[in-house]
């Protein structure tokens, strides 16, 4: 009865919550819904034609499992990189040099939901060399390199479910690292869902980076009650070596969530020193746990990627290694966990909260020296929220998910039921301005704001509601990115545009530390592809039993060989396709009729592999996809499929040269 | 003093040594396509160009209009022509160490005649790959010529073309100054 009870009156409560931002609204919070531009707003996101936007921002593709970039101030998409989910227009995840990247322990997954864009850093700034996201419905994490913005590495996390918390950087790409937002049964097994509180476990990750080639390996867990870690933000200046995680269900249910995890007053962030980990480790207090992962990485001189799965993980276990975490108690379900430039502050956004709760590194030292605990949970002390809180910025909105710096004492936290972003001043804690959003925003991005050298001259909020922002397209409308001028006082709306998928959070970065190392080709003579051409003295045609290998080459404007028979039905036909040209912009693809699979858009210097197991006799074209040259349109040749059984010999040609 | 022209003439000889270090000449065609220019450079001994795959790109946009393909292997110059270019070297140090003054000139005059004789042959294969069309191009334009200019601008079609001296031409062309001035200065500081 009394649990009936109380459901019944949180349902009200989240009800209050959705019609309170009218109320709000028309209490001077945010202003006039237009949000009318007023004066030289369009020059001031003008980028003239050909000339080159300020900064690159890399906004995630959401449910479209892909990384988006963008230029700044223009709002213009330069390109979709695929990362998680299958792109035919690319090839990848279809060709057979892209297939084992998006391997994992529970086979090809063709999809997934990719959130938090994170740059490489290096001393607490980005630097340019490479992005990670995390895919969040099979857990992984995925590493772009930024010379190329091709997916080049990705790794399955074992030991969770809903890898949201993840990959936010150290502050030299020591790690990455990935929270669980689900609590799941450790080790997985067929367990009662209810038995949640005593079979689940939360499990934090840090996957190492090699500081040279990139490479990712999961260093070691640490093995949590299963709260639901949500976000994270490694520390940075004097709190560099500890890595933040917010929690929210620390009430350990597993049914009706949005009230059953809504009624501690407080939940946890947790504290976790990971340089106190990597003791642990060399000391050798972890358990290795038999685990079944998936790690990929694509070669870029072979340009062919492999998996190799692996079978165990190091586990840290709190209990067993005093000083590893500490939780600290933070109001109501924190979304986001934010930490200033300096390195001192953390904010906690408790979004059920009307206040936001800041604390202080320094005073959680200090409680954690003084052995100041509140209880012990699963051997993590429990810090005291008084003795650690810095401050608290008083009904800043309603909300609140996520908060990034200017690097001028600002902070910029986004409000999504209130749908604005409120900027506040770090240390006094007043809200000095605010700025209507359309509509709902999620994250935010400064370019650098979540690093230790922020680039404080715009803002892009990320919404996830757009309603009457744009010309309809029918039920499914775009989500869209809001792009502030905040060089002065005022927060100014400059543009809006909209984006692909869902755009959670995004990373901005000078466009100058990404351009110099931008390559223009694939030299050919590095190109170490098993079946590459390097030239059309090299094209040929092989038959292995049922399988035929096509040696191909690519130049301005024909295949080499062009003319191919002696296939039969049945057979597998592997076209390995080389673009011989080394001019810049000049990639070619190949498609051939009744290919069940994709294109294939081979850049300069690259090999690339097209499965085609042809049906039915015939003799079927194949083309450049890509317009490359005047003679693009006679870029295309013929393939002859004979019976199983007849006797065609393999033949193939060029011209009138008979190459065989 | 008395030794300045002397060594004018060793530096005027060993200024032909810029050629096996740098490019000596270069063509470089502009389109909207190619806004920082398709840049080919002519060695002494090779062909090649301000990045790598210079040589194949012109050769593409080359055969669109059935220009044969540059192969440098079939261009015996840059085989032989570096050896006359070692010979004059040798035989401007061997005039510099004899300090003769007649001997100056005619070193001067040598490698006069033999730059003139360079750019003409070098205008003979320009004229070659500019007018010798295949006859199954794929763009034929009735009277036109590819011919790129000997030196200066020229517009060929969508591209301007652009040929000057690269680095080692000026070298060059100050080695031969030099043995000019060479001559002249001992006549000065013979007196």
């Amino acid at each position: 009865m009394q649990n009936q009870f109380r459901i019944r009156w949180a349902i009200a409560a989240v009800i209050a919550m959705a019609i309170l931002p009218a109320f709000f609204s028309g209490c001077g919070g945010p202003a006039v819904k237009t949000g009318a531009l007023s004066g030289d707003e369009a020059s001031r996101v003008y980028v003239k034609p050909g000339e080159y936007d300020e900064f690159y921002a890399f906004i995630s593709g959401g449910f479209s499992g892909q990384l988006s970039v963008y230029g700044i101030p223009s709002g213009r998409l330069l390109k979709v990189i695929p990362v998680f989910s299958l792109d035919a227009e690319k090839g990848y995840g279809f060709n057979e040099e892209t297939k084992p990247l998006l391997n994992t322990s529970h086979g090809f997954i063709p999809w997934d939901d990719s959130h938090h864009p994170e740059l490489s850093q290096t001393d607490g700034e980005t630097d340019g060399r490479w992005c990670f996201i995390n895919g969040n419905n099979t857990p992984r994490i995925a590493r772009i390199d930024l010379s190329t913005f091709e997916t080049t590495e990705i790794i399955e996390i074992p030991n969770s479910g809903g890898n949201h918390s993840s990959p936010f950087t150290t502050e030299n790409t020591e790690y990455v690292v990935a929270g669980t937002r689900f609590g799941v049964p450790y080790p997985q097994k067929d367990v009662e869902i209810a038995s949640y509180a005593e079979n689940f476990k939360g499990m934090l990750s840090f996957i190492s980076v090699d500081k040279e080639s990139g490479r990712m390996d999961v260093a070691f867990q640490v093995l949590l009650p299963a709260f639901n870690y949500d976000l994270a933000h490694s520390g940075k200046g004097k709190s560099h070596g500890w890595t933040f995680f917010t929690s929210y269900n620390t009430e350990l249910k597993n049914t009706l969530l949005e009230v059953n995890a809504s009624q501690n007053d407080k939940d946890f962030v947790a504290a976790i020193n990971w340089k106190k980990a990597e003791e642990y480790i060399k000391q050798g207090k972890f358990k290795e746990i038999p685990a079944n992962y998936a790690h990929n990485v694509y070669d870029e001189a072979s340009h062919v990627a492999t998996t190799t799965m692996k079978k165990t993980v190091k586990v840290l276990i709190p209990e067993e290694c005093p000083g590893l975490v500490y939780f600290l108690p933070t109001p109501k379900s924190p979304h986001g966990v934010d930490v200033d430039p300096t390195g001192e502050y953390i904010v906690g956004s408790g979004k059920l909260s009307a206040d936001l709760t800041v604390h202080s590194f320094t005073k959680v030292l200090a409680a954690i020296e003084k052995k100041s605990f509140e209880t012990t949970i699963a051997g993590v002390p429990v810090l005291k929220y008084d003795e650690i809180t810095a401050g608290v910025v008083q009904k800043p909105g309603l909300g609140p998910l996520h908060t990034e710096f200017d690097g001028k004492g600002n902070a910029y936290t986004t409000f999504f039921i209130s749908s604005e972003v409120v900027k506040w001043k770090v240390g006094t804690w007043e809200v000095v301005d605010r700025a209507p959003c359309y509509y709902s925003v999620g994250h935010l991005m400064i370019p650098g704001g979540d690093s230790k050298k922020p680039d404080g001259k715009y803002l892009v909020a990320m919404n996830k509601i757009t309603k009457d922002r744009y010309l309809p397209t029918g039920p499914e409308l775009t989500q869209s990115a809001q792009l502030y001028d905040i060089s002065g006082d005022k927060m100014k709306l400059l543009l809006d545009f909209p984006t692909i998928g869902e755009p959670h959070y995004a990373q901005g970065i000078a466009a100058t530390k990404i351009v110099p190392r931008s390559k223009k080709i694939y030299p050919l003579e590095e190109n170490k592809h098993p079946y590459r051409a390097m030239g059309e003295k090299d094209a040929k045609v092989v038959r292995e039993g049922n399988v035929v290998r096509v040696y191909m080459t690519m130049i301005r404007s024909h295949f080499a060989p062009d003319n191919i028979q002696g296939i039969k039905v049945g057979d597998k036909v592997y076209f390995h396709v080389t673009n011989l040209e080394q001019d810049w912009d000049t990639p070619h693809g190949f498609s051939v009729l009744g290919a069940q699979n994709a294109e294939l858009l081979i850049m300069p210097g690259q090999t690339e592999t097209l499965l085609w197991e042809p049906k039915s006799v015939g003799v079927f074209p194949f083309y450049c996809t890509d317009f490359c040259s005047a003679l693009h349109q006679e870029m295309q040749g013929y393939i002859r499929v004979s019976a199983a059984g007849a006797n065609v010999p393999l033949k193939w040609s060029l011209g009138e040269d008979i190459v065989q | 003093m008395r030794q300045l022209p002397r060594w004018t003439m060793l530096v005027a000889a060993l200024s032909l040594g810029a050629l096996f270090v740098w490019p000596m000449w270069k063509i470089v065609l502009y389109a909207p396509q190619y806004p920082t220019g398709v840049e080919m450079h002519i060695w002494i001994n090779k062909i090649g160009g301000n990045e790598p795959g210079v040589l194949q790109n012109i050769n593409i946009l080359n055969h669109y209009v059935g220009m044969k393909f540059i192969e440098p292997d079939s261009i015996p110059e840059l085989k032989y022509f570096q050896y006359i270019i070692m010979a004059m070297m040798a035989l401007g140090v061997w005039v510099a160490l004899l300090n003769r003054r007649p001997l100056f000139l005619g070193w001067a005059v040598l490698m006069t005649l033999l730059a003139i004789a360079g750019l003409y042959d070098f205008y003979l294969w320009e004229y070659d790959y500019g007018h010798n069309l295949s006859p199954d191009a794929p763009i034929k334009i009735p009277g036109a010529s590819f011919q790129p200019p000997l030196i200066g601008y020229k517009q060929i079609l969508n591209f301007d073309a652009v040929s000057l001296p690269h680095i080692a031409g000026y070298f060059a062309g100050a080695g031969i100054a030099l043995a000019y001035l060479a001559w002249w200065l001992h006549k000065k500081f013979s007196k």
